[in-house]
């Protein structure tokens, strides 16, 4: 199923709601255009929704990656909710699950955000 | 190739498309092969990789070179076979993904996926001179109780032959 991208206000906080599979092509194209579009609108604090996101390749690992690092260069926050069982695992053996804050609630993650 | 083996072969075009083209072939032939749900995924995941590894860094995403992907299936195992047209490349210059100084990186973790989702698996020069993965997972026991859902539950397609 191809990557859809929705995004909303949570406060200060902007939750991006993911559905599909972030993989090779249009699906890694449109996270990273729909971050850089939020980086560009000054909206630094980021949470993706992945609750509806079942399919990750290395690329679109690659994708998630590159967007926290982009975020965190602007002085700003990426993180992570909802994580399904696949892409739980495949943050944990790629040791990325350390890296990324993943939270299983919205109202505590938007919390977080300082 | 003993009797009743399987084999399938296919050139693919180097382009974003054919990643998705192999994965859904090597889907169809794992669960034919009576690999369950889980296996499933861990072999297309694979097979997307190895795709996106001749893709990228074998063909360098030139449209003039080929990749090809061969399917076997013998008494004991499923074995998958990309092959680029490129350079080739020794396995023991990849770096680590999980190398503290490669946790953001933000490629290369493929070999690393097809190596933790397969039994076996080896990259060696192919007849292209290229890089060929050579990756391979055990058949399920279709006698045996699946733990992943379907696996085992169909009957073994090396019979039907």
């Amino acid at each position: 199923m191809a990557l859809r991208a929705t995004y909303r206000d949570a406060g200060p906080v902007t939750v991006v709601d993911l559905s599909g599979r972030i993989t090779l092509g249009d699906g890694s194209a449109l996270l990273r255009k729909t971050i850089r579009g939020l980086l560009e609108d000054q909206r630094k604090k980021i949470l993706l929704n992945l609750a509806d996101v079942d399919y990750i390749d290395s690329s679109g690992i690659g994708e998630l990656v590159s967007g926290f690092t982009a975020v965190k260069n602007q002085g700003g926050e990426l993180k992570l909710l909802q994580l399904t069982k696949k892409v739980r695992d495949l943050l944990q053996i790629t040791k990325l699950y350390t890296v990324f804050d993943v939270y299983s609630d919205e109202s505590a993650a938007i919390r977080s955000f300082g | 190739m003993a009797a009743g083996d399987k084999h399938l072969e296919i050139t693919l075009e180097t382009q974003v498309e054919s990643v998705n083209l192999a994965e859904e072939m090597c889907l169809r032939v794992a669960e034919a092969a009576g690999f369950g749900e889980d296996d499933c995924y861990r072999i297309g995941m694979s097979v997307r990789e190895g795709v996106i590894n001749a893709f990228h860094y074998g063909n360098q995403e030139r449209p003039e070179k080929k990749i090809h992907l061969a399917v076997d299936i013998t008494s004991e195992k499923l074995i998958i076979r990309v092959l680029d047209e490129g350079t080739g490349f020794t396995l023991a210059d990849v770096p680590d993904p999980l190398a503290e100084e490669n946790l953001l990186s933000t490629s290369g973790r493929g070999i690393f996926l097809m190596r933790a989702f397969m039994d076996e698996f080896d990259v060696v020069t192919g007849r292209t001179g290229g890089a060929e993965i050579v990756m391979s997972k055990k058949l399920p026991d279709p006698s045996a109780n699946s733990s992943n859902g379907q696996g085992g539950q169909q009957s073994n397609p090396r019979q039907e032959a």
